[in-house]
C-alpha cells in the first residue's frame, strides 16, 4: 500500500469538504474492493475519506408508497437480515445474502457495491431488474441511467451515493452462478414481476457489465413460467470469456439461471 | 502402556498456540536495527536485462541500499543447485542453465527477481523496488513444455539445447514392446497432470542477521528442513562455513513441499544483512508466493497398457513430458524420475514397463515436490488408465483390479521398487463396503429422476515414503543421504526433551512424538517436549517431506529410546539390587517385576545425573542420540472411492461421497491421521477439480491471485468417511509407513473416474471446472443428436 491520509468524516458536508481539499482522494466505505485494491498497489489515493460514520447514509426503511430506502452504508448482511427488505422486495435480500463471505457481508456496503460496479457483483442485477433510483448528494438517478459500462458510473469524483430506493416487489427472485475462484457470479440473474411487466437484469456475464434481456422479460411477461425461457437463444456475443468459461457457456448460464429464478418463484 | 501412548487420540499439544494466535512465526520475529527487503522482479516472462539503474531510489526515504546480481556474483554467492543428478539415456548428465539468486543478464520467468532494495519500513522498500529502473528486451517465451520442445521454439538456457534438460528412462524397452506386440487389447491415453501452485497458509519469509564481531549469520526462514538449508547455504553458496550459520525455522504455517527448497530471497537476505550491517527482513505476499513458491506436477503424458487374453496386464509404456519450469529447483529432477516413475507398477503385477521421460525448462516459475510428489502424477497416469481398460473390456473397475492385484510379498516391480508388505484386496473390499457400492445403481437412479448425472469412481493407490534409504537414493543420483536423527534427554527430575531433525510445519509432532515416550515410561506427554527446527539445537537432520518423519524420523526416537531404557534399566537393577532382565518401566515407574520394589522414573533420572550410586564403570548422565537410515521405502496403500453428481445444465460437479480406506501401517495418533487424510484428499479434490496454474502464451500467470486460482473451500468438499486396514511395514521397528500424502495421492483419479463416468466421456482433464464439463456434455449431446 502507499502512504495515504485518512480523514474520518462525522457528517455529509465534513465528507464533502474533505474530498474537495483532498489532491486525489478516494471515499472509503466497507473497504472490501478498495483496500485489497491499494494493498496491490493497484490504487494509489492521497486522501481516504471514510463515510462509515455518516448518519445520513444509516438505516433501512420502508417509504409511503411501500418502496424501500436503503442507505448506501448499509452493510449486506443488514439488507439480507432485514424483515422489511424480506417481506417488501424478497428477491433482494436474497441475493444481498448470497454476496461473497461472511465477513465481507458485515463489512461491504450497497454503496460501496454500486459505485464499484464491477461487472461481476450483483447488486446491480438488482437495481436493474427493480428499476430501482440512486439518490447522490447532487441529484436522483435511475438505474438505468446510473451504470455506464464494466467499472463505470454516473457518478462524478466528489459525487456520494446517499441511499438506494427499491419499490416493492414480491415476485423477485435471483439465481446466482458463482465463479469456482472469486465467488463473484458467473452469471446471477435478477427477475422481477408487478403489475406492469416483468424485469429480467443479468450481471457477471456481459462484457459492458449489468445489463437487461429484453427476450426474456417479453417471453415472460406472455407466459410467466421457466419454460417460456425455454426456447430463448441468448447470443454469446456480448459475452465475457475468460479462463473460468467462454461466453458460449455464460449464454448457457444467464438461461439456466433466469430460469431457476423464475422456476423459484412458482 | 499410559492412555496417551501409541494409538490414542491424544489432542494436539501445539494447538493451544496456534488457534489462540500466540504461534511464533518467522514474520513474528523481529530484531533491533532490523531493515526491510523488497524485490525488484521480471514483469516479462523472458527478457535480457540491459540496465538496472538505481540512483532515483537511493534517494527515497529510508531507504539503505540497492543491491544487485553483479554485486551478489561479486561477493562470491554461489548459483542455485539442484540436488539430485540425473543423466539421460544415452548417459550424459543433466543439462542445468545457471540460476542466480538475482539475475543480471537474463531473466526467464515472471517473478524473478532482478534486485533487493533494503529500507526502514516495509512499505519504503516496497515504494523504492517500483522506482528502481530496469531496462529490458523482451524476448519470446514458451510456457508449455510440448510447445518448448517443437523445433524453433525459444531456447531458454545456453545450457540446454533445444530445452530438453535430460531425455530419461526406466524400464525394459525391449521386454515392454514385446508384450506389447502380444498383446489382445491395448489400451491408450493421453493424459495431462495440471500445474498447481501449493499455497500454504503462511507464505515464505526470512529474517538474516550478521554479527560483525563473531562473523556469525542467523536465519530465521520458513523451511521445512533447516539443517538441509544450512548445509546448502553454507557449501554451495558460500553464505559463511556452517559453524558460522545457525538457521531457525520457528513455527511453520504449512509446507507442502514448497518450503524444501532454499530460495534465492533467503541467501539474498543473509547476503544483504553483512552488506548492509544491519539484520534484514523479508516476508513474501500472496502475489510473490503465487510467482515464486515452486509450483507442482505439470506433466504431459502418453501412456498404453497392454492386455492379454485373460484381462492381465502384460505391459505398460509411458512417456512424459515434465516441465520444470525456468531453472532446477533443489529437487526438481528426481520427481519426474525416480519419484514417479518407480510407481508405475501402482498396485499391480505388471511384468514389463517402460516409461521416458523428458524434462523441460520454460519461461515458469519452477516446480519442484509438492505433496505427493511424483507419486500424484504416477498414481493418476495408472489408476486412469486401470479404470478406461476396465472399462473398454466391459469388466467392473473392481473385477480388473482384483485380477491384477500383487497378492504375494515381497514383490519386486520391473521399476525398481521392491513392495514390502500389503493387502491390496483388504482395503478395496472395505471401501466399497463403507461407500454402499452396490447401492450405487439406485442411487444414480435417483439422481437422474433430479435431472443429475451420478458416477462413482476409484483409485487404489500405492505410494513410496519414509524417504528413504540413504545408500539407495546415492546410488539413484541423491546428493544428500536421508536418515533421520534424534536424541532423547531425560532432565534429572525425569521430564523429557526429544531433539529431532524432523520438522513440524502443521503435522502434530509435538504430540505425535510425545506420544512414543508416554507408551514407552508410561509419562503423561505434558513431560515430554519436543525440540526441532534449530540448528543450534539439533545435532543435524534431514526434515520433513515424503511423508517421512513417522517411518524414519520416530524410528531415529525409538533407536535413541531403547538406548535410554536400557541405561535406566541397568540404574534401577543396581539401585535395587535385581537382575537387569527383571525390570519393568510402566506407568512412570521402574519396577521390578513379580515383587513390590520400584522406584520412580523420577528417582532413576536423579541418580543417573547425581551420579552417587551409579553401577561400576557407567557416565552419568541420561540422555542418547541416534541416527536412523531406513532400509527400504515404506508403501502406504489404499483404495478412494468417489462419488459425484454432476449438474449437466451449468456443468458443476458435486462430489456427493468420499471413501478412503488407507493402509498406513502402524498409527501413533488416529485423530492426527485423519486430519492428514482430510487435509490430503481435499488437495486432492482441489486438484481434480478446481485448482490450475494458468500461463498465457506471453508467460504472464493470469491465475495469480484467489480471484483465479481456486482453492478448495470446507464446502466444495464432502464429509469423508476414512477407515484403515493395516499391514505392519516390516521395514521400521514401529511399522509405521505415513500418511502425509497419501490423500493427495489417491483422490485425483478416483474424482476423475466419477466424472467421467457420470458424463461419459472419457477425455475430462484436470481441473473438471463446470465449464469443462459443461461443453463436454454438449459434445456428447450433439454426438447424440447425430447419430
Ligand atoms: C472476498 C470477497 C468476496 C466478495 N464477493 C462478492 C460477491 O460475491 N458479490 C459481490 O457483489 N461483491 C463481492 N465482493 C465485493 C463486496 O461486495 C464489496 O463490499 C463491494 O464491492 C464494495 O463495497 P465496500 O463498501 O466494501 O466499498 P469500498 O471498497 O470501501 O469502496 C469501493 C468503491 O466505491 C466507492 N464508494 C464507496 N461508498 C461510496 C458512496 N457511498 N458513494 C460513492 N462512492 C462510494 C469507493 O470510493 C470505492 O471506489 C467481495 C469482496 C471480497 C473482499
Amino acid at each position: 500500500m502507499y502512504e495515504t491520509n485518512y480523514h474520518r468524516a462525522g457528517s455529509l458536508a465534513e465528507a464533502e469538504s474533505a474530498i474537495a481539499a483532498a489532491e486525489d482522494g478516494k471515499f472509503l466505505a466497507g473497504g472490501q474492493t478498495l483496500i485489497p485494491t491499494m494493498k496491490q498497489r493497484l490504487a494509489a489515493p492521497t486522501d481516504l475519506v471514510d463515510l462509515r460514520h455518516l448518519g445520513e447514509l444509516k438505516g433501512i426503511s420502508k417509504q409511503g408508497d411501500g418502496s424501500i430506502r436503503i442507505g448506501a452504508g448499509t452493510c449486506h448482511a443488514d439488507v439480507a437480515g432485514s424483515p422489511e427488505v424480506q417481506a417488501a422486495v424478497p428477491g433482494l435480500a436474497a441475493l444481498a445474502g448470497m454476496i461473497g463471505d461472511p465477513h465481507v457481508r458485515y463489512m461491504g456496503t450497497i454503496g460501496g457495491s454500486i459505485a464499484n460496479n464491477d461487472p461481476a457483483a450483483d447488486y446491480p442485477a438488482a437495481l436493474m431488474a427493480l428499476g430501482a433510483s440512486i439518490e447522490t448528494n447532487k441529484r436522483t438517478l435511475a438505474a438505468e441511467d446510473f451504470f455506464t459500462g464494466m467499472f463505470e458510473t454516473a457518478l462524478e469524483d466528489d459525487e456520494i451515493v446517499i441511499a438506494v430506493t427499491f419499490p416493492a416487489c414480491a415476485k423477485s427472485a435471483y439465481a446466482k452462478f458463482p465463479n469456482p475462484a472469486s465467488r463473484y457470479a458467473m452469471a446471477g440473474v435478477f427477475v422481477a414481476k408487478d403489475d406492469d411487466g416483468v424485469r429480467v437484469a443479468v450481471t457477471g456475464a456481459g462484457q459492458d457489465g449489468v445489463f437487461r434481456a429484453g427476450d426474456m422479460e417479453q417471453a415472460l411477461g406472455a407466459n410467466w413460467s421457466a419454460d417460456a425461457i425455454a426456447g430463448i437463444e441468448v447470443p454469446a456475443d456480448n459475452m465475457l470469456s475468460d479462463i473460468h468459461g467462454s461466453a458460449e457457456y455464460r449464454a448457457n448460464l444467464v438461461k439456466v439461471m433466469a430460469k431457476r429464478a423464475v422456476a423459484s418463484l412458482s | 502402556m499410559s492412555s496417551e501412548g501409541i494409538g490414542a487420540r491424544v489432542l494436539r499439544k501445539e494447538d493451544k498456540r496456534f488457534i489462540t494466535g500466540a504461534g511464533r512465526y518467522t514474520d513474528d520475529m523481529a530484531l533491533p536495527r532490523m531493515g526491510y527487503a523488497a524485490f525488484v522482479r521480471s514483469p516479462h516472462a523472458h527478457a535480457k536485462v540491459k540496465s538496472i539503474d538505481a540512483s532515483a531510489a537511493l534517494e527515497m526515504p529510508g531507504v539503505d541500499a540497492v543491491l544487485d546480481g553483479h554485486q551478489l556474483v561479486g561477493d562470491g554467492i554461489g548459483n542455485i543447485i539442484c540436488g539430485w543428478m540425473i543423466h539421460s539415456k544415452d548417459g550424459t548428465p543433466m543439462k542445468m542453465g545457471a540460476w542466480r539468486a538475482l539475475e543480471s543478464e537474463v531473466v526467464r520467468h515472471v517473478g524473478q527477481a532482478v534486485a533487493v532494495v533494503v529500507a526502514d519500513t516495509q512499505q519504503q522498500a516496497r515504494d523504492a523496488a517500483e522506482a528502481v529502473m530496469v531496462d529490458y528486451e523482451e524476448l519470446p517465451a514458451v510456457v508449455d513444455s510440448l510447445d518448448a520442445l517443437a523445433d524453433g521454439a525459444p531456447q531458454i538456457h545456453p545450457e540446454a539445447e533445444g530445452n530438453l534438460i535430460f531425455d530419461w528412462e526406466i524400464g525394459d524397452e525391449a521386454a515392454t514392446n514385446d508384450a506389447f506386440a502380444k498383446a489382445k487389447h491395448i489400451t491408450r491415453l493421453e493424459i495431462d497432470n495440471n500445474r498447481l501452485v501449493p499455497n500454504p497458509m503462511e507464505p515464505r519469509s526470512a529474517l538474516a542477521s550478521y554479527d560483525k564481531a563473531e562473523e556469525h549469520y542467523t536465519l530465521y526462514t520458513t523451511s521445512q528442513n533447516p539443517h538441509v538449508a544450512r548445509l546448502v547455504l553454507s557449501a554451495f553458496y558460500n553464505v559463511a562455513p556452517e559453524h558460522k550459520l545457525r538457521v531457525v525455522a520457528p513455527d511453520v504455517g504449512g509446507g507442502f513441499g514448497s518450503k524444501i527448497y532454499i530460495y534465492p530471497e533467503e541467501i539474498v537476505c543473509l547476503w544483504a544483512s553483512k552488506r548492509v550491517g544491519r539484520p534484514v527482513k523479508w516476508t513474501s505476499d500472496r502475489t510473490e508466493a503465487f510467482l515464486t513458491d515452486a509450483h507442482g506436477r505439470d506433466h504431459h503424458s502418453t501412456a498404453e497398457l497392454a492386455l492379454d487374453a485373460d484381462d492381465k496386464i502384460i505391459g505398460f509404456r509411458v512417456s512424459t513430458a515434465a516441465n520444470l519450469g525456468a531453472y532446477m529447483s533443489l529437487f526438481s529432477s528426481s520427481v519426474p524420475t525416480y519419484l514417479y516413475a518407480t510407481l508405475l507398477s501402482g498396485q499391480y503385477n505388471i511384468p514389463a514397463i517402460y516409461a521416458n521421460v523428458k524434462a523441460v525448462y520454460t519461461n515458469t516459475t519452477p516446480v519442484d515436490a509438492y505433496r505427493g510428489a511424483g507419486r500424484p502424477e504416477a498414481t493418476y497416469l495408472v489408476e486412469r488408465i486401470i479404470e478406461t481398460a476396465a472399462r473398454e473390456r466391459g469388466l467392473s473397475p473392481a473385477e480388473f483390479r482384483r485380477k491384477n492385484f500383487v497378492c504375494e510379498f515381497p514383490h519386486q516391480t520391473p521399476v525398481i521398487m521392491c513392495y514390502d508388505a500389503g493387502d491390496y484386496e483388504a482395503s478395496l473390499e472395505l471401501a466399497m463396503k463403507a461407500i454402499d457400492y452396490d447401492g450405487f445403481p439406485a442411487r444414480r437412479a435417483q439422481s437422474e429422476a433430479e435431472g443429475k448425472l451420478r458416477g462413482i469412481g476409484m483409485s487404489c493407490y500405492i505410494e513410496a515414503c519414509g524417504i528413504a534409504p540413504s545408500k539407495a537414493v546415492g546410488s539413484l543420483g541423491a546428493g544428500v543421504g536421508l536418515w533421520e536423527s534424534a536424541e532423547v534427554r531425560v532432565n534429572p527430575v525425569g521430564t523429557v526433551e526429544v531433539l529431532t531433525g524432523s520438522h513440524s510445519h502443521g503435522q502434530g509432532h509435538e504430540t505425535t512424538f510425545a506420544q512414543l515416550i508416554a507408551d514407552r515410561f508410561g509419562l503423561p506427554t505434558a513431560n515430554v517436549s519436543i525440540v526441532h527446527g534449530d540448528t543450534d539445537k539439533v545435532q543435524f537432520g534431514m526434515g520433513t517431506y515424503g511423508s517421512r518423519s513417522g517411518a524414519v524420523g520416530m524410528s531415529a526416537i525409538v533407536k535413541a529410546l531403547d538406548k535410554v531404557e536400557a541405561k535406566a534399566k541397568r540404574i534401577a537393577a543396581h539401585l535395587m539390587e535385581a537382575a537387569e532382565g527383571d525390570i519393568v518401566i510402566e506407568d512412570g515407574e521402574v519396577k521390578v517385576a513379580g515383587t513390590d520394589k520400584k522406584l520412580s522414573f523420577t528417582e532413576v533420572a536423579l541418580a543417573a545425573y547425581t551420579g552417587h550410586n551409579l553401577p561400576e564403570g557407567m557416565e552419568p548422565g541420561l540422555k542418547e542420540g541416534a541416527f536412523y537410515d531406513p532400509t527400504n521405502f515404506t508403501f502406504p496403500a489404499g483404495t478412494h472411492i468417489c462419488e459425484v453428481e454432476v449438474d449437466p445444465e451449468t456443468g458443476q460437479v458435486t462430489v456427493v461421497n468420499f471413501v478412503a480406506a488407507d493402509d498406513f501401517g502402524q498409527i501413533i495418533n488416529p485423530m492426527i491421521v485423519e486430519g492428514q487424510v482430510h487435509g490430503g484428499l481435499t488437495q486432492g479434490i482441489g486438484q481434480a477439480l478446481l485448482e490450475n496454474a494458468v500461463y498465457d502464451d506471453e508467460g504472464q500467470l493470469l491465475s495469480a491471485s484467489y480471484m483465479d486460482y481456486t482453492m478448495p473451500r470446507a464446502d466444495d468438499v464432502p464429509s469423508y468417511i476414512v477407515d484403515t486396514t493395516t499391514t505392519l511395514c516390516p521395514g521400521n521397528p514401529l511399522g509405521m509407513k505415513g500418511c502425509g500424502e497419501a490423500g493427495a495421492i489417491g483422490a485425483p483419479p478416483a474424482v476423475i473416474n466419477a466424472v467421467t463416468d457420470a458424463i461419459g466421456d472419457n477425455s475430462m482433464s484436470m481441473p473438471a471446472s463446470p465449464a469443462k464439463v459443461w461443453s463436454a456434455l454438449q459434445k456428447g449431446g450433439m454426438k447424440q443428436a447425430a447419430e
